[in-house]
């Protein structure tokens, strides 16, 4: 019991916490509430359910165009809408809603409600204890550590990271600097749709896949970000973690709690909401004012 | 009356809201004109919640919900009618808008919305946990209905959507030199630091918004629980609470007819569509979904915005809102279009 909560703590709260940073780096940097977001993940999972059961293509290479092809599709999602009505805050959110339930709609059309199986990366599985754990959750849990050390590496080391910080801290004085803000919102744009592929390919394959799927993510991503704290990353992973573990622990140990699930981890939220409206890692900003 | 163009479109809409049901009496159209009459009042609670005071609620569905299970329990465990029970249901709404109101005294803007969020989820999920009372997954039925017809039902939801509509329009108002209401929550939205500064009680005002949005959301969940005569947790789905966003903006946020507008237009739109069998019904969410992308691509301010701004022109002088083809303005005689004349002159010369 203790490990299978452990195990798959682990791997939900990983993926939230892809999901979430992708999120909370588009919201800093771009200034999107982009709530297509993990309709985006949504996509790359069907993309490699059509190379790999469609096309028969092996599974590492679908993979890879997958993620590829869905972030293309993410940067053009971004220039050619998100990007022209930025200035009206409502409307930039509704048009998000709207994209994320057009590709829904369009896949459910495609390929009907029915839900559909990805095969393991590696398939197999290894004992811990009295459970039986898959190597794809193991290698879910691993992607997701490298995935953020990579990240934090760029954030930190690189001079795109640097840049993409400075965007989000103030966009006039970046400008000013000469790094080109278009630019970078593009890249932040595909940086955060490529890290939605990436939980896509490690969690598909546990999951299913169906036209329905970017929904139930979307209240964990929302609250784990507000959870850490906007415009903080590491805030982000935390409450990402935060939320997975305190969801599957009510699923296993409270009788009917999948129909908590949801209430459980926003119970979360509000509560530490309430005591630290900045969120745990969040930074007490001067309210902006024009 | 018919010096602005907007109030003719308005007498327009009630005038054929009176008139339909007097040349059709086909029940599938007048039921989902009641539909749309129960989701305006939903849509403009909303508006005057988020779109006003700018407090913005991304869980509506709680008021609404609140509104239909408690009108249902009532009238199902004491028989009350839905004359009364209507009202009690909109009063605990009202209870819930406060205790929601609270958060919103320390959250604000992104947080707010978050916050609100998660109440109908979590409870959602309490709904599920006491099935005995609740129902649990399908809910309450058996309800009475509003009155004895669909038609006596179209007119009772229309009438109510009407007066409660005009009573938020005139609430939101910050033009109103009445009522300072509008003006307040307005205040609050583009700036509330200097409302606080100004002496407005921010906080009082602000619980007052979301006790007033829970009434009026609460109203229009007890009419649709009458309505259809059952009350499920579908009422609180997650999905309800972002329909009611898309209406508003659609049709033009912080005005509130605009989500008379959104309503009336894109949920009869999608209900045509179904209607219409074949292809077009198969593929309407796909269409619904492209036609709000890009009315808001083309018309970033909602469609009664656009609109309204092409055909009506507000005095430079004394703000009185003129129709866009007089010259002068219909009261003081200043001239309209100053600013396009003197560019003209400017291309001219």
């Amino acid at each position: 019991m203790f490990a299978a909560i452990v195990i798959n703590g682990l791997v939900f709260g990983g993926v939230y916490a892809l999901l979430a940073i992708g999120f909370a780096l588009v919201f800093g940097v771009a200034k999107i509430m982009n709530l297509s977001h993990s309709a985006f993940y949504m996509i790359c999972a069907f993309l490699i359910y059509m190379g790999t059961t469609m096309m028969g293509l092996p599974l590492l290479l679908s993979a890879g165009l997958a993620i590829i092809l869905s972030t293309l599709f993410g940067m053009l999602c971004y220039k050619l809408l998100f990007d022209r009505v930025k200035a009206h805050n409502f409307t930039v959110m509704i048009i998000t809603v709207a994209v994320g339930m057009l590709f829904a709609e369009v896949l459910l059309l495609i390929f009907s409600g029915n839900p559909r199986r990805i095969p393991p990366l590696i398939p197999g599985f290894v004992e811990i204890g009295d459970v039986r754990v898959t190597y794809q959750h193991l290698l879910a849990i691993v992607t997701v550590g490298v995935v953020i050390c990579l990240l934090w590496l760029l954030l930190s080391k690189t001079r795109l990271g640097i840049a993409i910080r400075a965007v989000s801290e103030d966009r006039q004085i970046a400008n000013l600097m000469g790094i080109d803000v278009s630019r970078i919102c593009m890249v932040t744009v595909g940086i955060s749709v490529a890290m939605a592929g990436l939980a896509a390919i490690v969690v598909a394959p546990i999951l299913s896949v169906n036209p329905m799927m970017w929904v139930a993510p979307l209240p964990a991503i929302l609250a784990a970000v507000v959870l850490g704290g906007l415009g903080s990353i590491k805030g982000c992973i935390v409450g990402a973690f935060i939320l997975g573990f305190a969801e599957t622990g009510v699923v296993f140990l409270v009788p009917g709690g999948s129909f908590l699930r949801g209430a459980v981890s926003m119970a979360v939220m509000v509560i530490v909401l309430l005591f630290r409206p900045e969120g745990l890692y969040g930074v007490v900003f001067e309210e902006e004012r024009l | 009356m018919f010096a602005v163009p907007g109030r003719v479109i308005a007498a327009m809409f009630i005038l054929a809201l009176v008139v339909i049901p007097m040349i059709t009496t086909d029940l599938y159209i007048l039921r989902i004109l009641t539909f749309a009459g129960i989701f305006a009042i939903y849509a403009s609670s909303w508006d005057l919640l988020s779109g006003v005071a700018g407090q913005l609620s991304l869980g509506h569905a709680l008021f609404f919900g609140v509104g239909a299970y408690v009108s249902a329990l009532v009238n199902i465990h004491f028989g009350l009618s839905p004359w009364l029970t209507v009202p009690i249901g909109a009063i605990v709404a009202v209870m819930v808008g406060l205790l929601v109101g609270l958060p919103a005294l320390r959250l604000r803007g992104f947080y707010l919305g978050l916050v609100t969020f998660t109440f109908p989820l979590i409870l959602n999920g309490i709904l599920f946990l006491f099935p005995d009372v609740t129902g649990g997954e399908l809910g309450l039925y058996g309800l009475k209905g509003l009155s004895g017809s669909k038609i006596f039902d179209y007119w009772i939801v229309n009438t109510v959507m009407l007066c409660s509509v005009f009573v938020m329009w005139k609430l939101a108002d910050a033009g109103s030199k009445i009522i300072k209401f509008g003006l307040i929550l307005q205040a609050i939205r583009e700036d509330e630091i200097t409302a606080r500064t100004s002496g407005i009680d921010t906080t009082r005002y602000k619980l007052v918004a979301f006790a007033l949005s829970g009434f009026f959301g609460g109203i229009a969940g007890g009419l649709y629980a009458h309505f259809i005569r059952s009350a499920g947790p579908t009422t609180l789905d997650l999905f309800f609470s972002i329909q009611v966003i898309l209406w508003t903006v659609f049709g033009g946020i912080g005005t509130i007819y605009g989500a008379v507008v959104g309503v009336y237009i894109l949920y009869i739109l999608i209900e045509l569509l179904s209607l219409s069998g074949g292809l077009l019904s198969e593929i309407r969410m796909v269409v619904s979904s492209l036609i709000l992308i890009f009315t808001l691509l083309f018309m970033p301010e909602g469609l009664s915005v656009w609109v309204r701004d092409k055909i009506e022109i507000t005095c430079p002088r004394c703000k009185l809102i003129n129709s866009v083809t007089r010259r002068y303005c219909r009261a003081c005689g200043a001239p309209l279009h100053l600013d396009e004349q003197r560019s003209k002159e400017q291309g001219e010369g």
